[in-house]
């Protein structure tokens, strides 16, 4: 099993306020950012995973937000290029490259090339479409968005993979002459990983491909129908997925004592957690998502991952704003009691997320630390996962045969003809589990 | 209000087109905006009264068939081209309206002797002199259309159009919520960068030549700002610019008797 610790890196210095007001991270004004305060959160940031690698983590996970306080790694590379070098063994995972939105994938091959060569063959890639609010940001039409990212992978690999020069016609990206002298160090290429939410299509797409998918914290209910989607469309292509196929994100807070650790879970509502990461029209921006996926919002809620907005209308004026905080604070024990975070001394912690991973039997697990915590806890914390929680999981891992996609290839079972297995452990779908 | 028309499909090369049809006389081609088509209103029905009114629902805009290879507004624009060869309409009395007004000016540009008449209603399609085309893509598709007029209160078929009724059902808003994110993802696709207009298109309409054209504005659009339209009058050759006072993005509606009196004596 491979433990990994990711963190977005999130500017907490805005006034929560003006969060509450958008109801949404993406479009509060930068001037209300000071690059003063960004740098030192920044290096604070490194500096946290510099530490996961002396604790022995596996991995340290990064991933790629613009234009928002939400996540100050705009260009996660240049976080992942100083990891290469600073950091000795964690496996630097990128989850992922928005391809559509960087729009060039060849200079993305390259920039990950020298990660990978920087890092000694640490690297491992991960590709996404990037959220709706970025193909504004970025003015990447979404119209295209999926077809930007299956064009943009299928050139990178043939950029790592294939002799130059060549060149690429293809229907959105061209190049009259690739020749990179800088590739892999890793052959063929590095690991692939696939990140993602809610969108059926990835998690089809990532199995046609023996990608391991990585569940952005979903619920447990719902990523392990999402895991048997692609347990099923591995088996059409003649594999039985198991835990190295797949890997799950969960916030956690730990502390010295269960309550400490409870308080500081707190941390994660910071402007409305992700229930506020963009407005619905800019979480799905026209052509976005698929005329499936349109049709299921059309009757449906947007997201069945997270507690919707208490308000369903922007809040008039600072005593609705000071009501809608207040109302998304109030939620937060039903939010803890659903598993949206898991809290508490290790020991708590390691039985909680034994029911995790007994559920979902995940080859990859990755702790998920954010909110505005004061650093002497955020450390405390992630020495406490480190010194005390790692070990256990460990064990766990061993005992329930939890292979990660370094100890089994994904998509090395082959079935030859025999039925596939579910995956998983629908029996002990149980949240209150993890309230205690 | 008397809905006499019928929907027909109409292949243009590989894509089945869905076409409404109603009324008699001389055919008006009418082409819709980015919302998709609006709904059949007061105006249709008065002009349809003399003209056999056709209006296709673009490709991929609903009940049409998307078109993979049409990728900007040229290629679209080159679609209706066929569509009017191919259904014997040269040369064609073209109405077009907001980006339904900017596909008729690429056909104009293209191949004015195609063209008959044309009407353009706030069209976008040139880059405005002054002002900027209100980005659709940053607000949901309600709060878009609500600044598509200028007085709400005082425009009846405001309430109406794009599926509206106050018996509205949750199945219906979903229906026309759906159809909404099918315009707005058709739209996207030939108008996302630069959103809604043609750079070089104030160079192309200098080809538009023996071209009647009426071009109806109004003063307060907030969508397509009216300098856009008085750019289109001096472009276009012989054109005429009617501009409506106390009225916003879709005069057909807000202004509908000066609307419907204005394109009658242009046509007749």
């Amino acid at each position: 099993m491979l433990l990994m610790f990711f963190t977005e890196r999130a500017y907490h210095a805005v006034p929560e306020e003006e969060i509450f007001k958008l109801r949404s991270f993406f479009g509060v004004p930068n001037k209300l950012f000071d690059p003063a305060k960004g740098a030192q959160l920044l290096n604070e940031y490194i500096d946290e995973k510099v530490l996961c690698d002396e604790l022995g983590f596996d991995a340290v996970m990064l991933n790629e937000h613009h234009g928002t306080p939400f996540c100050m790694g705009a260009v996660m590379d240049v976080e992942a290029s100083i990891l290469a070098r600073v950091t000795k063994h964690v496996k630097i995972t990128l989850l992922g490259n928005p391809t559509p939105v960087v729009a060039n994938p060849l200079r993305l091959a390259e920039e990950l090339s020298m990660i990978d060569m920087i890092s000694g063959g640490r690297l491992v890639s991960g590709f996404i479409r990037g959220a709706g609010s970025e193909q504004l940001f970025n003015n990447a039409n979404p119209a295209f968005n999926r077809e930007y990212f299956d064009e943009a992978h299928d050139l990178i690999l043939a950029i790592w993979t294939r002799p130059g020069p060549f060149r690429w016609e293809g229907k959105h990206f061209h190049y009259r002459f690739i020749n990179p002298w800088v590739l892999p160090l890793q052959k063929p290429h590095p690991p692939i990983w696939i990140p993602g939410l809610i969108s059926v299509e990835t998690v089809i797409w990532a199995a046609q491909h023996g990608y391991p998918y990585i569940a952005l914290a979903t619920m447990l209910k719902p990523t392990l129908e999402l895991f048997n989607v692609y347990a099923k469309t591995a088996a059409e292509k003649g594999y039985q997925a198991g835990p190295e196929n797949f890997g799950y994100l969960q916030p956690v807070v730990v502390a010295e004592t269960d309550e400490k650790a409870y308080e500081l879970g707190k941390c994660f509502m910071f402007g409305g957690g992700f229930s506020h990461f963009a407005r619905p029209e800019w979480m799905f921006p026209p052509g976005y998502n698929s005329k499936d996926a349109t049709r299921r919002l059309a009757s449906q809620a947007a997201n069945p991952n997270l507690p919707s907005s208490p308000f369903q209308r922007d809040p008039a004026n600072d005593e609705e704003v000071r009501e809608l905080k207040r109302a998304l604070y109030a939620s937060y024990d039903e939010w803890h009691k659903q598993g949206q975070v898991v809290s508490g001394s290790p020991k708590t912690v390691v039985k909680k997320l034994r029911h995790i991973l007994e559920v979902l039997r995940p080859g990859i697990f990755s702790f998920w630390l954010d909110g505005p915590l004061p650093l002497q806890d955020r450390r405390t914390c992630v020495r406490l996962i480190g010194t005390e929680v790692l070990p256990e999981l460990r064990g766990i891992g061993k005992e329930l045969g939890l292979e990660d996609p370094f100890t089994r290839a994904p998509g090395s079972v082959h079935l030859n003809g025999r039925q596939h297995q579910p995956v998983g452990n629908a029996d002990l779908l149980d949240p209150s589990t993890l309230s205690s | 209000m008397a809905e006499d028309w019928t929907e027909e499909k109409v292949r243009v090369g590989e894509t089945e087109l869905c076409v409404l049809k109603g009324g008699q006389g001389r055919p008006l081609l009418y082409l819709h905006g980015e919302l998709g088509f609006e709904g059949w209103c007061k105006w249709h029905t008065e002009l349809a009264r003399k003209r056999t009114l056709l209006v296709p629902l673009h490709p991929g805009f609903g009940r049409s068939q998307a078109a993979d290879w049409i990728m900007d507004m040229r290629d679209l624009a080159a679609f209706y081209t066929r569509f009017v060869r191919e259904q014997g309409l040269a040369p064609v009395d073209l109405a077009g309206f907001s980006l339904g007004g900017w596909i008729a000016a690429e056909m104009a540009a293209a191949n004015s002797a195609q063209l008959h008449k044309m009407i353009l209603v706030g069209a976008a399609g040139l880059r405005p002199p002054q002002g900027e085309i209100m980005d659709m893509y940053t607000v949901t598709a309600r709060r878009f259309l609500g600044r598509n007029v200028h007085d709400p209160e005082h425009t009846p078929e405001f309430a109406t159009i794009y599926g509206g009724s106050p018996e509205q059902t949750a199945q219906q808003a979903a229906t026309q919520w759906e159809a909404f994110e099918d315009a707005r993802a058709a739209t996207a696709r030939i108008a996302w960068k630069p959103y809604m207009f043609t750079q070089s298109m104030s160079h192309l309409l200098d080809n538009v030549t023996g071209l009647p054209t009426l071009i109806v504005w109004g003063r307060q659009d907030n969508v397509v700002p009216l300098a856009a339209g008085q750019l289109y009058r001096d472009k276009i050759a012989g054109s005429r610019l009617v501009e409506f006072d106390h009225c916003g993005h879709m005069p057909m509606i807000e202004k509908s008797d000066e609307f419907i009196r204005a394109v009658m004596d242009f046509l007749d």
